[in-house]
């Protein structure tokens, strides 16, 4: 009995893989492949962005796909699938991607990648597809700076990197742009997913006077704009317009168009002119910006941001990228 | 001085923001276990409360029906494990481990249908579980600024606390709560006495089930305003480890949620403060649960009949 049970278990098995590789075959159109990162392709964040992105190409010549992982193990397998059916690109959503995108870009050289949020792979067959995440903080750090009366902003960031630490060094050189004296009291959650942790550091820095929170940290964030909302300040969102979490309370966010990006390297895969190595995605090319949501913000205040960029994307200012051209930002 | 009154209402403001999750769940937890069936569960029943209430609350627009409704949901996932391990006398631990399987990957499911996205639309402050005390105090003083802090909190708060008083009534001061714990120290003898012990656990599975559903919607309709999967992260197995600390006493798991929500407070405000790594800091509630446990809280009372099917027959 457990033979036979065993038998037609594996035989399920077979055939479900069978049934992802029977797509049926369309020679003339761009295959596109996603892999998603453990966050999964409804994330509110990179992964579905950079999924509507691709949804969004026009269907008579690309066809597109993804594959969700579920633990970081099926990072390798889910992209080798994609290799089995030949897709023309495979975009890895994540610097969680990096390992094995880059094993999987080594043995097939033929086979083109792209990867977001990630710029260490330095092959031929890759593009790495980067945001300024400190140019869109650094605006809405100017935002918040101009728009604080107790000259007190909060930040909160979900982890400690390099990556991460961007978006506050950004933030806090905006702050401190639009309002020298101001005091940005900072706190690393170190979660992605600690709802009350950002409610209760939102709730520690009102309680020190603090009257705009920006955050960085996923879902710890979410605590961070609901506190905010009952306590009657502003909150800043991120990656996403996240306005629809507190409609009265979110002044802005500061958006990353991943959609974008994966838009422009399928239409350069279709074209023929792919390029491997780093695709910056700053303010100059629309990759960042100030979320659409912004009806909070005085009019003054948004004509000194637009100002701002327009220098940025002229070279005239830029804006700091690392710890030591911004003391101010204390999280280690 | 007045340093240490705001940090420290802040403690106590995240202790009351930690804790109603767990302790409903805690709750919840000592009904299934003092009756006798060991519920692992608990997770998946408050996933299934906690996406239950907020779509309920959306829909309705009203917060109340939304929380009862995340208790009834997570009180048919209860009965699922009550049929399973009471009536078909299946292993305990295995079917709880399938529920904590089934309650997110319903509830993605269904979410998938009607949003079409895992997380729900955020609820309005009206959708939401109302505050109390909000605006009472003088926020402009720093003991003002406390009170807020501490007092101003959400209704569920303040009926958790209430429901730890009303289930240590029931299992100390009521006919029912002395043949609840009885069917969990020696089903054969109630039996023999007239109690009718399996539909006794079952009803105490699903209670158990409605209080872990009510712990989760308070996560998505009070502490956040939406339901995402990773509202309920583990939430379900610290009310498990509470419960087990407070040695199986509705007032033991109140101290043991409690004293686990402090810690997590303390973390925040120490990693606010302080130049100590994050990473140590972060481990403070679980390293300071398992010091008390060995260091002061004695032998466990575990319910005689705990984990054991009882067949009638034998």
């Amino acid at each position: 009995m457990k033979k036979i049970l065993a038998l037609v278990l594996a035989l399920c098995m077979v055939f479900a893989l069978c049934a992802c590789g029977a797509k049926t075959e369309a020679p003339a159109k761009v295959r596109i492949g996603m892999v998603t990162d453990v966050g999964g392709v409804n994330d509110k964040s990179f992964n579905q962005t950079s999924w509507e992105g691709l949804q969004a190409l026009d269907p008579a010549v690309f066809e597109v796909n993804y594959l969700e992982s579920k633990t970081d193990a099926d990072y390798q397998t889910n992209i080798q699938t994609f290799i089995d059916e030949e897709y023309d690109l495979i975009i890895c959503v994540g610097f969680m991607l990096a390992d094995a995108t880059r094993e999987a870009a080594e043995a097939n050289p033929e086979q083109l990648f792209a990867i977001i949020d990630d710029a260490s792979i330095d092959l031929p067959n890759v593009a790495c597809l980067m945001f300024a995440q400190e140019q869109a903080s650094y605006l809405v750090g100017l935002v918040a700076g101009a728009v604080t009366e107790s000259k007190t902003v909060g930040y909160v960031q979900g982890m400690v990197n390099d990556s991460m630490n961007l978006f506050g060094i950004g933030f806090i050189a905006g702050v401190l742009e639009s309002c020298p004296e101001a005091n940005v009291l900072q706190y690393n959650a170190n979660s992605f997913t600690d709802i009350a942790a950002g409610s209760t550091a939102a709730k520690d820095m009102i309680t020190k006077g603090a009257d705009v929170i920006y955050q960085a940290a996923g879902g710890t964030g979410v605590g961070v704009i609901n506190a905010c909302d009952e306590g009657g300040i502003w909150a800043i969102g991120v990656d996403t317009d996240q306005s629809t979490l507190a409609p009265e309370h979110v002044l802005t966010s500061a958006m990353k168009r991943v959609d974008v990006a994966s838009q422009d390297i399928s239409k350069a895969v279709a074209e023929g002119n792919f390029t491997a190595g780093i695709h910056m995605y700053d303010l100059s090319n629309g990759g960042v910006d100030l979320a659409p949501t912004r009806d909070h913000i005085p009019a003054d205040v948004l004509e000194t941001v637009e100002a701002a960029k327009a220098a940025i994307i002229a070279g005239e200012k830029s804006v700091p990228t690392s710890v030591e051209d911004c003391p101010e930002f204390t999280l280690s | 001085m007045a340093g240490f009154i705001s940090e420290f209402g802040i403690i106590l403001y995240a202790t009351l923001i930690y804790t109603p999750p767990l302790l409903y769940a805690a709750l919840g937890s000592c009904f299934s276990e003092v009756s006798g069936v060991v519920n692992i569960g608990i997770e998946g029943m408050m996933t299934a409360g906690a996406f239950t209430g907020t779509v309920v609350a959306y829909f309705t627009g009203n917060p109340w029906i939304g929380f009862i409704c995340g208790g009834l949901a997570g009180m048919l996932f209860g009965a699922i494990h009550a049929l399973a391990t009471v009536r078909l006398g299946a292993d305990q631990t295995i079917a709880g481990t399938a529920i904590n399987m089934l309650g997110p990957g319903i509830v993605i499911m269904i979410a998938k249908v009607l949003f079409n996205s895992t997380d729900t639309i955020p609820l309005t402050a009206e959708q939401k579980i109302p505050m109390l005390f909000r605006g009472v105090f003088d926020t402009s003083t720093v003991f003002g600024r406390f009170m807020d802090n501490v007092f101003a909190n959400y209704a569920t708060t303040y009926l958790v606390f209430l429901a730890v008083i009303l289930v240590w009534f029931i299992f100390y001061k009521t006919r029912f709560g002395l043949r609840l714990r009885a069917c969990g120290e020696h089903p054969q003898a109630c039996e023999t006495l007239g109690i009718n012990v399996i539909a006794m656990r079952f009803w105490c599975v699903c209670i158990s089930g409605f209080l872990s559903g009510l712990g989760g919607a308070c996560v998505t309709m009070a502490t956040s305003n939406q339901f995402r999967p990773i509202s309920i992260v583990g939430q379900g197995f610290i009310a498990i480890a509470a419960v087990i600390f407070g040695k199986f006493r509705p007032q033991g798991a109140l101290l043991g949620c409690l004293l686990f929500g402090f810690c997590s407070g303390l973390k925040v405000v120490l990693g606010g403060s302080s130049g100590v790594n994050m990473h140590l800091i972060s481990m403070i509630p679980y390293v300071v649960t398992v010091i008390v446990l060995v260091l002061f809280v004695g032998k466990s009372h575990v319910p005689a009949a705990n984990g054991k099917p009882y067949i009638k027959s034998k």
